[in-house]
C-alpha cells in the first residue's frame, strides 16, 4: 500500500488530497475533492477539478505533485488520441492505464504522482486501475488514493459491496470523501463526481453545505 | 508506522496498534489488539494492552511499549494510594489526570498515548484521551497507528444512544478492520466492558474477528 504524503519532500502546488473510484452495476464513478495547498498551511486553490478526462469515457483522477500529474496527463491524452486513430477505434480502459503506468515507471525518480484510471469500453465495460507512485499497474473493484485515503479505509473497507446500484454507488463515494475532508487537513472545498456509463459521462458537483454529516458536527 | 520517521526510540519495542474506547449509558467498552514489535518482526502477538488502573478504571496502551507500561504502573500505584486517602473508590477522572500528569511533564522524553476508560458512581461511563498531554473527555477515542484507518469509519458509525452490544459490536468492527490495514496491528481482540456491575474481558481470535468484503479474493 502506497501512501500519498506530500511533506516537505514535494515542493510547489500538490494536491493534498482524496481520490476514489468505484465500479457499480453498469459503470464507474470516479471522485475527489477539490483542494490544492503548498506546504501544509496554505490553500492555493479551493476549486481546483482533479478529474481530467483523458478520452470520451476514461477519466484520471490524480494525487501529488500537481505539476507532474497535469504532465502526464497531457501527454496521455495525446498518446491515446493518437492510438485510438491508429486502432480506428475507441482505447481500451487499460490503454490509458498502460501508458500512465509507461510514463510513471521510466520517470519513477523525478515523478511523485499516483493515478486511478477509471472508465467504461466495449470490451470489459466498466473496469478502474490504479498506478501507484512507482509505476504499479492493479486493476480493483474500488479504489481509494490520496493523502486523505488513509481515513477511509476502515470506512470503504466495511461499506463497499460489489454489485451495487447508481444511488448507492454514489452515496458511497459522497460519505467516503466527505469522511477523508472530515479528517484530513489537506482535503477540503467541493466533491467531484463524474460517473461514467455507456450511454456517457455525468459531472455532479456536491457542495460544501450539502456533504452529509456525521455525529459530531 | 511505515512513513520512515521513527517516533521515540528506532529499535526499541513499539506497539504500534489499534485501540478504541467507547461510552455507553451506564458504562464503556474498551478495546485493543495484541500486537507488539520491534522494527519489522513482532515480538509478542498476544499481548494485551487493556491495563487495570483500578478495579473498574482501564486504560488501553498506545506508543512505546516500555513508556506505556511504566506509566500505566506508575498511575496504578497513585491511584491506590489516592483511593485509600480519600477512603473511596477513584473517579475516571481522577485516573485520567494522574495519567495526564505524567505525559505532559515528561512530554519530550515519553512517546505513548493512553486512553483512559471506566465506571464511577459519580458520571457512569467516561472516555479520557490523554495524548502528549492534553486531558480531554469524549464519547469515543482511538489511537495508535491503527486508527488513522478507521477514523473514517468510526465517524460515520458512531451513534450516541448504542446500547452495550452495540458498543461492543462497533469495537471489534473497529478493530477488525484496523487490524486488517495497519501492519502494525494484528493477532487478537482484547474488549473489556465495564459497568456498575463489574468487569467483563473478552478475547477474540484472529479467525473469529468479524471479515469484510475483500477485492481481492
Amino acid at each position: 500500500m502506497e501512501k500519498q504524503h506530500s511533506y516537505s519532500q514535494v515542493k510547489g502546488v500538490s494536491t493534498g488530497t482524496t481520490i476514489l473510484a468505484v465500479k457499480f452495476n453498469g459503470g464507474v464513478i470516479i471522485g475527489s475533492d477539490s483542494r490544492a495547498s503548498m506546504g501544509e498551511s496554505y490553500v492555493s486553490s479551493k476549486t481546483i477539478n482533479k478529474l481530467i478526462q483523458v478520452h470520451d469515457r476514461i477519466f484520471c483522477c490524480i494525487a501529488g505533485s500537481l505539476a507532474d500529474a497535469q504532465a502526464v496527463t497531457k501527454m496521455a491524452k495525446f498518446q491515446l488520441s493518437f492510438h485510438s486513430i491508429q486502432m480506428e477505434s475507441p482505447p481500451l480502459v487499460k490503454a490509458a492505464a498502460s501508458i500512465m503506468r509507461e510514463l510513471c515507471y521510466s520517470n519513477k525518480e523525478e515523478l511523485q504522482a499516483g493515478f486511478i484510471t477509471a472508465g467504461w469500453d466495449r470490451k470489459k465495460g466498466p473496469q478502474i486501475y490504479v498506478v501507484s507512485l512507482g509505476g504499479m499497474l492493479l486493476s480493483q473493484p474500488f479504489t481509494i488514493g490520496g493523502s486523505g485515503s488513509t481515513y477511509i479505509y476502515g470506512y470503504v473497507d466495511a461499506k463497499f459491496k460489489p454489485d451495487m446500484s447508481l444511488e448507492e454507488a454514489k452515496q458511497f463515494s459522497i460519505n467516503a470523501l466527505a469522511l477523508a475532508m472530515g479528517r484530513d487537513n489537506v482535503s477540503g472545498g467541493v466533491v467531484h463526481l463524474v460517473v461514467i456509463t455507456e450511454p456517457g459521462v455525468k459531472h455532479i458537483v456536491v457542495p460544501g453545505d450539502k456533504l452529509p454529516k456525521f455525529h459530531d458536527e | 508506522m511505515q512513513d520512515g520517521i521513527e517516533h521515540g526510540s528506532p529499535s526499541g519495542l513499539k506497539m504500534g496498534t489499534t485501540i478504541i474506547a467507547v461510552e455507553f449509558d451506564g458504562g464503556v467498552v474498551v478495546g485493543s489488539d495484541s500486537r507488539v514489535s520491534a522494527g519489522a518482526s513482532v515480538v509478542n502477538r498476544v499481548m494485551n494492552k487493556l491495563s487495570p488502573l483500578h478495579d473498574k478504571i482501564y486504560c488501553a496502551l498506545s506508543g512505546s511499549a516500555a513508556d506505556a507500561q511504566t506509566i500505566a504502573e506508575i498511575v496504578n500505584y497513585q491511584l491506590d494510594v489516592h483511593s485509600i486517602e480519600v477512603d473511596e473508590d477513584p473517579l475516571v477522572c481522577s485516573a485520567a489526570t494522574l495519567v495526564k500528569n505524567i505525559s505532559y511533564k515528561y512530554k519530550e522524553e515519553l512517546s505513548a498515548h493512553l486512553i483512559v476508560a471506566g465506571w464511577d458512581r459519580r458520571a457512569g461511563g467516561q472516555v479520557y484521551a490523554t495524548l502528549n498531554g492534553l486531558l480531554t473527555r469524549q464519547p469515543f477515542a482511538v489511537g495508535g497507528s491503527g486508527s488513522f484507518y478507521i477514523y473514517g469509519f468510526v465517524d460515520a458509525e458512531y451513534r450516541s444512544d448504542m446500547t452495550r452490544q452495540e458498543c461492543q459490536e462497533f469495537v471489534v468492527n473497529s478493530l477488525s478492520l484496523a487490524m486488517s490495514r495497519d501492519g502494525s496491528s494484528g493477532g487478537v481482540a482484547y474488549v473489556v466492558t465495564i459497568d456498575s456491575e463489574g468487569v467483563e474481558e473478552k478475547c477474540i481470535l484472529g479467525n473469529q474477528l468479524p471479515t469484510f468484503y475483500d477485492p481481492d479474493i
